[in-house]
């Protein structure tokens, strides 16, 4: 189902957005927040042996904004560390079928998180 | 799917009687008002009938309605047309922050035309102090254009008090009566003001018919210049279908009125109190009572409005939330920051606005799936689980 500007892809991931939540005791743990419009991600990552074991996420957003956050945590979890890192809101963007040009800013918020999330990440376990 | 429409403001669905009305138009009675021949004289009529149908519901003069496509174009015939008026001195407008673009962007225009224009603020309430238009009126103060009734949040604006203020000093009065109109009294004999926009599609008319009620003797320079219509005041053939759907529409509101507004204003009632009932870190924007029967604006603390709205939409609801969310970034609406209200809560805002056709089965589906969607969200909300210490 279509709605509005969006993809069915993204409206499914709306509607049904995988892995909302937390994760006790997570490995490392990002909250960033887009200034565009004061929208906000926080993702938590459980690492093991330089992979993605789990992430999660909570979203205050528009309904891109929830619809990226969801796809980034399937599109992560399994990946090393460094392929995490490497994942663009564009390619966000494209495995939601695209989002509308003036929501593209939403998939930033993201890649952001996961950044953010690795940074904390390393310095929780330096070396 | 259940479909409920609460978005009344934005249009309204057009009355079966209206859809009767206009049917004529549609097919043997096509002639030009302005011909003198058969074909023009029964059309001529029934547009002239409209307009009575009009006046008869504000008390005016037939020719004091001036018939445009659309409640934008009145306001931009009030504005311009003083601005613009022939000999016209003055230089200054008044206005307010609160005011629907069709105002805003006309206003803004203006000031890039040699013209200033004091746009007054509202109170945490929404609600313009009749004081702060005294106090922004000077000496080359040429129009007072504030709102009957405003659109977001249904506040209702002191006309009254402003226009006896405005008209004291000997300045005109517009107001902007387009969400009003049907739902609050507009007695044009005693209401001080000389300007009122109102538009069809908002009271079960059509889209593309609105109007302006100018009053007698008043002159305005047309900002459609072209045939002698509207008495030299808009040129342009007549659109006849919206003119005698709009006939329609008032002739409607002068018999049903009074028992629409109660009905949709306990509907209204009913749906906010459960919402309060049922849901905590609710904020009502606008003022408790000085509102609109029909309108309820709330901010659902820690969730965002476009993530609402389109759940609602799922479920079958229509309504509106007051961020521009065409405009690229979702900015929180210029409304509700005008009022004072905290950005985040802005930004969770949703507008009801109930109407002729909802039912209390409508308002019961409904605070149900409002309470559900907000749940699903502040599960889902950063905001509602603050972040523990680490
Ligand atoms: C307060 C107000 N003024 C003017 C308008 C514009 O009317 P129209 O849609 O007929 O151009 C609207 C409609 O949204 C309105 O709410
Ligand atoms: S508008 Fe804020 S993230 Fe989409």
């Amino acid at each position: 189902m279509t709605a509005g500007p969006y993809s069915a892809k993204v409206m499914e991931h709306f509607m049904n957005p995988r892995n909302v939540g937390e994760i006790d005791g997570a490995d490392g743990v990002g909250e960033v927040g887009n200034p565009a419009c004061g929208d906000m991600m926080r993702l938590y990552l459980r690492i093991e042996e330089g992979r993605v074991k789990d992430a999660k996420f909570r979203t205050f957003g528009c309904g891109a904004a929830i619809a990226s956050s969801s796809m980034l945590t399937e599109m992560i979890k399994g990946k090393t560390v460094e392929e995490a890192r490497a994942v663009t809101n564009l390619q966000v963007a494209e495995a939601l079928d695209g989002l509308p040009a003036v929501k593209i800013h939403c998939s930033v918020m993201a890649e952001q998180a996961v950044k953010s999330a690795l940074d904390d990440y390393a310095k929780k376990h330096p070396g | 799917m259940r479909k409920v429409y609460f978005d009344h403001n934005a249009t309204t669905p057009v009355h079966p009687e209206v859809a009767a009305a206009v049917q004529p138009f549609l097919g043997g009675s096509f002639g030009n008002p302005s011909s003198i021949h058969w074909a023009g004289r029964d059309v001529r009529k029934a547009v002239e009938d409209a307009r009575e149908e009009m006046a008869a519901f504000y008390g005016c003069r037939p020719l004091e309605v001036v018939l445009t496509s659309s409640g934008t174009e009145a306001d931009n015939l009030a504005l311009k047309g003083v601005a613009y008026l022939e000999g016209n001195a003055g230089k200054h407008i008044v206005t307010s922050q609160v005011e629907h673009p069709a105002i805003i962007n006309t206003c803004r225009f203006l000031e890039t035309q040699g013209f200033r224009v004091t746009y007054v603020p509202v109170n945490r309430q929404g609600i313009v102090d009749p004081e702060s238009v005294r106090e922004a009126l000077a000496a080359d103060t040429i129009l007072v254009s504030i709102m009957a009734a405003n659109n977001e949040t249904g506040c209702l604006m002191p006309i009254g008090e402003i226009g006896e203020i405005a008209k004291g000093a000997g300045i005109l009065v517009h107001t902007d009566a387009v969400q009003a109109t049907g739902k609050i009294p507009l007695p044009w004999e005693t209401l001080p003001v000389d300007l009122l926009t109102f538009s069809g599609h908002k009271i079960n008319g059509l889209k593309g018919a609105g109007g302006l009620l100018v009053r007698k003797g008043l002159e305005l320079s047309p900002v459609v210049h072209g045939g002698h219509q509207e008495r030299g005041r808009r040129g342009g053939t007549e659109n006849v279908v919206g003119i005698v759907g709009m006939g329609t529409a008032f002739s409607l509101l002068r018999k049903n009125m009074d028992a629409e507004v109660a009905q949709v204003r306990g509907l209204r009632d009913t749906f906010e109190r459960a919402l309060f009932d049922r849901i905590p870190d609710l904020v009502l924007n606008g003022h408790p009572t000085k509102r609109l029967p029909n309108t309820v604006n709330l901010s659902f603390r820690y969730v965002e409005g476009e993530a609402l709205l389109l759940n609602l939409d799922m479920l079958g609801i229509a309504c509106s939330s007051g961020s521009a969310c065409t405009s690229g970034s979702m900015e929180a609406s210029p409304i509700l920051l005008a009022m004072g209200a905290d950005p985040t809560d802005a930004q969770g805002a949703l507008r009801f606005s109930l109407g002729l056709g909802n039912t209390e089965e409508d308002v019961s589906y409904s605070v149900d799936a409002v309470e559900r969607v907000v749940a699903k969200l502040r599960a889902m909300s950063p905001l509602y689980h603050p972040r523990e210490a680490m």
